[in-house]
């Protein structure tokens, strides 16, 4: 059963809440296979997109979700700089939430920013990823999409490849399999892997072609630019021949492995065209069930049961 | 007890210092003399008096009855952030003042990072006259280089001479290490140490808490230790080459508590302290996003924690100094990672000290005075003060045994930036004496 307030991260969320959300997410998904997509589970329900850091796929995917839930909404973005010299953040939730609303969703740079609300708040709080630290909806839809395809998670072995240190993607993958009892690798060059990552229960390779052979799934994370310029590592040219998923990599695997990836992907960076757009690549269903895991949290925190109708 | 005219519990703020007091059954710690003795102590005209046994009856003036309460010589804080000039609405020169006396202390050193930066005359000037009339002695610590830039030293020799006690470009570490080498070479002339903040900024730059487990589970950008540790070690090696005095502000790693005690074997003038959060908290403290656990240098791990216990037992740290740093509630109150640096720490001190030193067995009431009182004037070359006939009455009285919890609202800093707000301690201030003033804890 998933009865929390707020959905902040997968960091301590245990085995079952995980499961009630995906199993309420594969109802959801089976009603966005319908002809008229839309439940009036929160009508009177006003939802508020918090949007501080520029983000099309998450807030778009949120929007529609909270459509498809007849919620009312109201959208918010700004850059965190230019909100930084004026009014606070914590100034700017109170006036919102003075307007009576029910949930906000919230992307921010700062790691804690949901904490931070739900701390000043009486809404519902989910995070859509804050800084590098969480971005358990985005966990939960990599989840769901891995157990749709392979009928579980416990036993699998799934690699998360690339940039760990920066990627909230990374850590909330990392709490909700490890919780879900599956085995958990990342890979990435050494500037790039946090220290003590492994006390979380994972193993750390440096070296794409140890790993090929043992993995079920890659999680295969962006590279943002911008780490190179920190000195982070040397040049795209040597990080795509090093720690890239090419076809020609993948194909000394001995089964197929499930290629993911959050977006936006860096073709010819950390993937190549091929292996994005081959039939073991599940990119564009990640999407649609990232819609069906937003409508169940929505659902969820709004006080939902489980069986959806 | 009828000798006592007044209940000592029931005094608060500033009382007149009486002309004659008898400081009754007193537990005396001065560990200059090696004293740690239960007598009676007498103050006449804001100066010692008498030592020893005197009948309360027949005194002639005011008895404070201080069975089971310790006296010791007053306690300096060589790390303080005053925000007069420049910010008067987190901290002032007198609210500062008022927040020292009121967790124990009789003197404290500002930090030169001010609006203006205490890096002229004028400044100091300034500090001194607007703390002339103050129980609390204010020390100011003037900066290494003008507007704190670390290029060109700033006059070094006129500020000593105008009453800077030490020399620090606090809060921005001085990256070039011939400015840093001149420094120490220059301040030879005046006998006044040279203060580091040992934080190699390349290593930083948008660091917000240790690097480590906890920072890889919050996902905010970790501060390396040997980010800390690389700056002792040239420090050292360049106060060893030249022969200048070299004080480690806020110590916080392992490391750096290695490097400082092989130094000290090797004869290297170089002395450190360690803040109260620095040897209580770890980085664990951090989960939850509390912005009042934002410091520089950071909560380290537990080892690091260790580590400062380890090097406050066997002496390599030589001073406790809070790093007291005001700022506005509605500054803390925001993004961890757009909050501010720094928490007040004047008002804690003592409780902290107390309850993580003493009662731990790890420390005697003379070893923790002397790292309050004593070694905070030796490390800027003065005299401390001492509990001796003839000497002016400079004292901190403490109740070694009260059970308290922290509460902020009660801090008469002007800021209430904790992260220790309800923690019970034990080991409460109770006054201060000094300038002929006297003052009870409010706390
Ligand atoms: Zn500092």
């Amino acid at each position: 059963m998933f009865s929390r307030k707020h959905l902040l991260g997968l960091d301590g969320v245990a085995q079952e809440e995980i499961i009630s959300i995906l199993d309420t997410a594969r109802s959801f998904r089976e009603v966005l296979e319908r002809p008229i997509k839309r439940l009036p589970t929160l009508q009177g329900k006003t939802v508020v997109n918090l949007f501080y850091e520029p983000s099309t796929r998450t807030r778009i995917s949120f929007e529609l979700a909270e459509k498809r839930l007849s919620a009312d909404i109201v959208n918010f973005s700004a850059s965190a700089s230019s909100v930084k010299k004026g009014e606070t953040l914590i100034d700017t939730v109170r006036n919102i939430e003075a307007m009576k609303i029910d949930m906000v969703v919230v992307r921010h740079s700062s790691p804690g920013a949901a904490h931070l609300l739900a701390r000043v708040l009486n809404a519902h709080i989910i995070n859509a990823g804050d800084g590098g630290h969480e971005h358990p909806t985005q966990a939960l839809l990599d989840m769901f999409t891995i157990r749709e395809k392979k009928g579980r998670l416990d036993q699998l072995t799934v690699a998360l490849v690339g940039d760990i240190s920066h990627s909230r993607v990374a850590m909330s993958n990392i709490y909700g399999l490890r919780t879900m009892g599956a085995r958990v690798l990342v890979c990435g060059p050494s500037t790039l892997i946090p220290r003590h990552i492994e006390w979380l229960g994972v193993e750390v390779y440096h070296n794409i072609d140890e790993i090929i052979e043992q993995v079920d799934v890659m999680n295969i994370l962006r590279l943002q630019l911008e780490r190179q310029r920190r000195g982070l590592f040397p040049s795209l040219r040597e990080y795509h021949n090093y720690f890239g998923i090419t076809r020609e990599r993948l194909e000394r695997a001995t089964r197929p492995i499930l290629i993911m990836h959050p977006g936006p992907m860096n073709r010819g960076v950390e993937i190549s065209s091929d292996v994005a757009d081959s039939e073991h690549s599940v990119i564009l269903e990640q999407v649609t069930n990232g819609l069906a895991v937003r409508m169940a949290i929505l659902y969820l925190l709004a006080g939902g049961k489980s069986e959806i109708h | 007890m009828k000798f006592t005219k007044t209940a000592i519990i029931s005094r608060k703020g500033f009382q007149p210092l009486p002309e004659r007091l008898l400081l009754k059954n007193a537990r005396l710690v001065d560990p200059v003399a090696q004293m740690d003795e239960t007598t009676d102590l007498v103050l006449e005209d804001g100066r010692i008096a008498s030592l020893g046994p005197i009948d309360a009856q027949g005194f002639q003036g005011e008895v404070l009855d201080l069975s089971g309460k310790i006296v010791s010589p007053g306690w300096m804080d060589l790390h303080v952030h005053l925000r007069e000039p420049g910010r008067e609405d987190e901290e002032t020169i007198e609210s500062g003042s008022l927040a020292a006396a009121n967790g124990g202390f009789t003197a404290l050193c500002c930090m030169p990072n001010t609006d203006p930066p205490i890096d002229s005359q004028e400044i100091i000037q300034y500090i001194k006259d607007r703390s002339a009339d103050l129980l609390v002695a204010v020390h100011p610590i003037a900066a290494i280089t003008k507007k704190r830039e670390g290029k060109e030293l700033s006059e070094i020799l006129e500020l000593v001479e105008q009453g800077a006690v030490a020399i620090s470009d606090d809060g921005s570490p001085v990256m070039n290490a011939e400015v840093m080498r001149r420094a120490l070479e220059y301040t030879k002339m005046v006998g006044v140490p040279v203060i580091g903040h040992e934080e190699d900024v390349t290593m930083t730059d948008g660091a917000q808490i240790n690097e480590g487990f906890v920072s890889t589970c919050l996902g905010l950008r970790g501060w390396p230790t040997v980010a800390e540790d690389v700056m002792v070690a040239r420090d050292i090696l360049l106060a060893e080459y030249t022969g200048g005095r070299f004080h480690v502000a806020h110590i916080s790693s392992e490391g750096a508590v290695e490097l400082v005690r092989q130094a000290k074997a090797r004869g290297v003038q170089v002395t450190a302290e360690v803040t109260p959060h620095h040897f209580t908290l770890t980085d664990e403290a951090v989960r939850g996003y509390d912005t009042n656990t934002k410091i520089n240098p950071p909560l380290r791990s537990e080892e690091d924690r260790q580590a400062l216990l380890q090097g406050l037992v066997d002496g390599t740290i030589d001073v406790i100094a809070t790093d007291h740093a005001p700022h506005a509630f509605e500054e803390k109150e925001a993004e961890y990672i757009y909050a501010p640096f720094g928490i007040v720490g004047l008002e804690t001190a003592l409780g902290l000290c107390v309850t993580e030193l003493v009662q731990t067995g790890l420390l005697s009431w003379t070893q923790l005075i002397e790292k309050l009182a004593v070694n905070p004037y030796r490390a800027l070359g003065l005299e401390p003060p001492r509990i001796k006939p003839g000497h002016p009455a400079n004292l901190t009285i403490f109740d070694p045994e009260a059970q308290w919890e922290v509460n902020p609202a009660r801090f008469l800093s002007k800021s209430r930036n904790t992260p220790f707000g309800e923690k019970k301690l034990t080991g409460k201030p109770l006054a201060v004496i000094n300038q002929g003033k006297m003052f009870f804890s409010t706390l």
